[in-house]
């Protein structure tokens, strides 16, 4: 098994420059978490030129929409949801200054681009292990949207929360170059971006 | 004629709900075990032994599997010489769902009105509802939370009626191929061929409710079933589409007989989180 690399958040430009993709990563300190309905209010809000209820400069966005907790805990199940649903935002909230972002399966050309030029990096954390990753999450906050339940935008505190590198700064795609590498099949890899979803 | 009150029936699926969602059934926890072994990709088998710790941590700590407990899709089978009193079956059943979702802490997703202002009825309910009429005097309740990322990859398409399992195959890879790392690989896939639209589409989800491993039992079938895995495990999806030799743990095909201007294929994907349940009242 490879080794994971320790990283503290938010990233600097140095830490990610040093991802590269395949890395196992495990991430400590503060990220947010958000998903569909708060991105297309974070971005209503910025191009209506208001403030925004949280400064996303620098700062990873983790795709999740927990479980309730049981009462005494911070969180529920709290794995990450698919990425490529959030494709039509993304490029905006890098523009945005964020810098970091975690969810599940591949993103398109758009993004992988603008990820490219924004010196920034995407990774997985491994989709349908909610309980696994509560285990990393040791705090939790509502700071925005807290109308949108499950949707809200949460801060959350992470001890090793585990991860991989799937788009870094460089320009390079962990999903093409692994499929590339363990592809035994002649049948041509079909050229769209994938479905939606 | 035998009687069965609505409550159970409730009652009965407020279990099911919770069960499905925090304990992953032992064939598929099984099938991931067994692809440890074969896995090709060391960062492949460590996303297996993620998914096997998960499913430890669940059932220890009672915390979902996952954090979409999904769509509640219910396939109850009625025996004809069985007669529901105290209340409407469809409601009873939802009043489970309800139940469950609430007293087990599950995520609602379910919104009303899909293409509006899209409120979340705050319950999960209702549930996505099958019915068949058996002969008996029992009600099986079959039960599958199914996650929004693998349920968006399905696909439908008819084919010219010559075009035979080649056809089917092809269909099934693209399917694979294009959803990446969205449905979360390793996958169930369940394909429905023939009869009419919406008769492929429910085989191809109702075949997910098998055991990993349980073939059809025409041997034709059977043979694709075996040929569509090999098939979609030669890809090199891997698990979470990082690359790898696992792509699928097994694929189902259920046919049916279809008019002779057609060849439909629907194609309904499951997540590794294949969590499923059953009770018979």
């Amino acid at each position: 098994m490879a080794e994971s690399k320790a990283i503290t958040l938010p990233l600097t430009d140095e830490a990610i420059a040093g991802l590269r993709i395949g890395d196992h990563v495990e991430f400590s300190g503060v990220m947010y978490g958000a998903r569909d309905a708060a991105h297309k209010r974070l971005i209503a809000l910025a191009d209506a030129g208001e403030e925004l209820p949280l400064d996303l400069r620098g700062q990873v966005l983790y795709y999740v929409g927990p479980t309730p907790p049981r009462p005494g805990r911070v969180i529920g199940s709290a794995g990450p949801t698919t990425a490529m649903r959030l494709d039509p935002y993304t490029p905006r909230m890098l523009e945005l200054g964020v810098k970091g972002i975690i969810g599940k399966g591949g993103r398109g050309p758009a993004v992988r681009e603008a990820i490219k030029a924004s010196h920034a990096v995407y990774c997985i954390a491994v989709g349908g292990t909610g309980a696994l990753l509560n285990r990393h999450i040791k705090n939790v906050e509502v700071v925005a949207f807290e109308d949108l339940g499950t949707e809200a935008i949460r801060r959350l505190e992470i001890d090793r929360f585990p991860a991989i590198v799937v788009n870094d700064a460089h320009g390079d795609d962990l999903l093409e170059a692994g499929k590339a590498e363990y592809r035994t099949s002649a049948r041509p890899i079909p050229a769209t971006g994938g479905l939606s979803g | 004629m035998r009687e069965i009150e609505a409550s159970a029936i409730t009652e009965a699926v407020a279990n099911l709900a919770v069960e499905a969602t925090h304990f992953l059934p032992e064939d598929v926890e099984g099938a991931i075990r067994d692809a440890r072994e074969t896995e090709r990709s060391p960062l492949g088998v460590q996303i297996i032994d993620e998914i096997l710790e998960n499913a430890e941590i669940a059932r220890e700590r009672m915390l979902p599997l996952c954090q979409d407990t999904g769509t509640a899709v219910v396939h109850v089978e009625l025996g004809q010489d069985v007669h529901v009193t105290g209340g409407y079956l469809i409601d009873a059943i939802n009043e489970g769902i309800e139940r469950g979702y609430g007293e087990g802490y599950l995520r609602k997703s379910i919104v009303s009105s899909p293409f509006s202002d899209r409120k979340n009825t705050g319950t999960n309910a209702p549930g996505v509802i099958h019915t068949e009429i058996v002969p008996g005097d029992a009600i099986h309740i079959g039960f599958m939370p199914k996650g929004g990322g693998c349920e968006n990859m399905s696909r439908y398409q008819n084919f010219l009626p010559g075009a035979g399992r080649e056809a089917v195959i092809d269909f099934v890879c693209e399917t694979v191929d294009l959803s990446g790392g969205n449905p979360c690989p390793p996958l169930v896939i369940g394909v429905g061929v023939g009869g009419t639209a919406e008769k492929a589409m429910t085989m191809a989800k109702h075949s997910l409710f098998r055991a990993i491993g349980e073939r059809n039992p025409d041997t034709e079938v059977a043979t694709l079933e075996g040929d569509l895995l090999e098939a979609v495990n030669a890809l090199g999806v891997g698990p979470q589409a990082v690359g790898g030799s696992t792509t699928a743990l097994d694929v189902f095909v259920e046919t049916y007989a279809t008019h002779i201007t057609a060849l439909p294929v629907a194609v309904n994907v499951q997540c590794h989180s294949a969590r499923t349940k059953h009770a018979v009242l």
